[in-house]
């Protein structure tokens, strides 16, 4: 006789009004003036704000159950080793992997390309091999494969983007050749905003042979990430942009490839056992987490991540994109204002430049007002290369903000033209 | 406009509009470039300076944010006539003064002292401060590029 497996139903989907005031109070940060005006916090793609529940999540820590995990035998270090666990639950859960073995924690995402660089890329690149990645990439997309190019003697290619901050699709099928052996790209960029068509890349440079490793630090705050719909090898991503603790961040790798790569650091809790003559390593995850780890921020990060969830990552991007088309046509209404980056699909940014005035000068009138952007390359001096400017002034969202915060930046920007104008 | 009139001074906004001494100077005998890469801002400055040790001229090419290209502006309408060593008290008393050091002196600074407001606004200082460290490194020939925004001190 067959027994039916019984399975708990799935929680029926959560119909909670997005209802952006009341979520407004879950930050404490937010409720504080600036310069005698209250803080208008558009500075999202840097880093965000941090709700009650993560703050409370981090003292009760150490507070109540600090130790270190996957060793002591003692109540405490059970108590912490089983939150730390159930986070990695969670963030397989966030990206939707298949396996939490597939999720590593790192210090953010600049150190999960780091990790993939120096473990799978030095490994598997080797002299006269190619490594594609796009004009829109972060410099932590950049550097990390230009130090493994200059060391193995391998190529470093570039995909341009179209004027309106589109990456050139047909560029990218000519680049990516049997010597390619990762493309390596954004998710969303951090200084155009632009919405990559990651399934339909991956598609391609997997028909190429060739690895995708996706840096994911700016989508996974605005969009529902499912890596296996998208099916990159990699996708890297940061807890303090997702409401989390800075510190700590997500690497997610395809079980097999995780497997097959060496260590990144070496040291205690990645050890199977240890002699003079051999060691022996961990499987995965454990393989790639030396030392004792940022415990009490991955257990802030799960707060983070249920956060998210309770409120509906579609509730928050539905939100978001609502703020972002009020803002584009608020600020294209300004006249000398220019939006850098207008593709069709975008997320959470507003970049900018104003006539002449360089950008810090605006960061900083805009300041005095309370609203805070930021000024600057945004860690993207490519693109800023690309559209032949030093800087734009970038306001970023995040589901807390309203659009009477654009309002206030559009007044802002206004005050800017009138001192310097 | 009256809020920020402290920092963004009428004299600096004709100086970021209008900068004086642009270009390169011929027969230039001290030159040094400054950059801060977080920022963007530049400058490329020529100093002719004469056997008496007197900055006969002074040109200076470059982009950036109103403080930077005012200060740089301005610097060089001080600079003309001076000797190189009171150019050097004057950037100590500039910088001095633009860092918000207390019982700073300004005695030798005359119209520059308009950037005094740029002390309530940290982030500028290092605006304000990159053409004279940029004149500074001019004058003792160093042939690094000068930067003011790697965040040890301005």
């Amino acid at each position: 006789m067959k027994t039916k497996l019984r399975v708990k139903p799935k929680p029926a989907p959560k119909t909670t009004v997005f209802n952006v005031e009341k979520l407004r109070k879950d930050f404490p940060l937010l409720r504080q003036k600036v310069h005698g005006k209250p803080l208008v916090y558009l500075d999202n793609a840097a880093t965000t704000q941090k709700p009650l529940v993560v703050i409370e999540t981090l003292e009760k820590f150490y507070k109540e159950y600090n130790s270190n995990i996957h060793r002591g035998l003692h109540l405490l270090s059970e108590k912490a080793t089983a939150a730390y666990e159930a986070v990695r639950i969670k963030a397989q859960a966030f990206v939707n992997a298949a396996d939490p073995r597939e999720i590593i924690f790192t210090r953010g995402t600049t150190e999960g390309i780091n990790l993939v660089a120096q473990t799978w890329g030095r490994q598997n690149v080797g002299a006269g091999d190619e490594i594609l990645v796009t004009t829109m990439e972060h410099h932590s997309n950049i550097v990390p494969w230009q130090m493994l190019c200059g060391e193995k003697g391998a190529i470093l290619k570039v995909v341009p983007i179209h004027d309106d901050g589109e990456l050139d699709m047909e560029a990218l099928a000519k680049l990516l050749t049997p010597k390619t052996k990762l493309l390596a790209i954004t998710h969303v960029s951090n200084a155009l905003g632009t919405i990559n068509p990651i399934a339909d890349i991956v598609r391609l440079a997997h028909s190429k042979g060739a690895r995708v490793l996706v840096d994911g630090a700016q989508a996974a705050p605005h969009l529902a990430v499912d890596v296996r719909a998208l099916d990159c090898d990699f996708y890297v991503l940061s807890g303090h942009k997702i409401y989390g603790p800075t510190g700590i961040g997500i690497l997610y790798g395809k079980y097999q490839l995780l497997d097959s790569m060496p260590p990144y650091q070496g040291g205690g809790d990645m050890i199977a056992s240890v002699t003079f003559e051999k060691t022996l390593y961990k499987k995965p995850p454990y393989k790639f987490e030396a030392g004792t780890p940022n415990i009490a921020d991955t257990i802030g990060l799960g707060a983070a991540l249920d956060y998210i969830t309770k409120t509906g990552l579609d509730n928050i991007a539905g939100h978001e994109q609502d703020l972002l088309a009020y803002g584009t046509k608020k600020l294209s209404e300004i006249s000398g204002l220019k939006l850098v980056g207008t593709a069709s699909h975008k997320a959470g940014v507003l970049s900018f430049t104003l006539g002449e005035i360089h950008p810090h000068d605006i960061g900083t009138i805009l300041d005095r007002q309370g609203v805070a952007i930021r000024a600057g390359h945004h860690c993207a001096q490519p693109v800023m290369d690309r559209y032949g400017i030093p800087a734009t002034a970038r306001a970023s969202l995040a589901l807390y903000n309203t659009r009477g915060e654009i309002d206030a930046l559009t007044k802002g920007i206004r005050k800017v033209l009138e001192v310097l104008g | 406009m009256s809020d920020f009139s402290d920092l963004y001074q009428d004299l600096i906004l004709d100086h970021q509009k209008n900068p004086r001494n642009f270009g390169e100077l011929s027969g230039a005998n001290h030159h040094a470039d400054g950059f801060n890469p977080l920022c963007g801002d530049k400058i490329a400055l020529d100093l002719k300076v004469n056997g008496e040790g007197v900055i006969e001229d002074v040109k200076f090419k470059g982009s950036g944010c109103a403080i930077s290209k005012a200060s740089a502006s301005m610097m060089t309408v001080a600079l003309k006539g001076k000797k190189a060593e009171e150019a050097e008290k004057m950037f100590h008393q500039f910088h001095d003064m633009v860092m918000g050091k207390e019982g700073a002196k300004t005695g030798e600074l005359g119209k520059l002292k308009v950037f005094a407001g740029v002390r309530d606004y940290p982030a500028r200082v290092k605006c304000a401060s990159l053409a004279w460290h940029t004149m500074e490194a001019a004058l003792h020939d160093q042939k690094d590029v000068v930067s003011t925004d790697d965040g040890v001190a301005p």
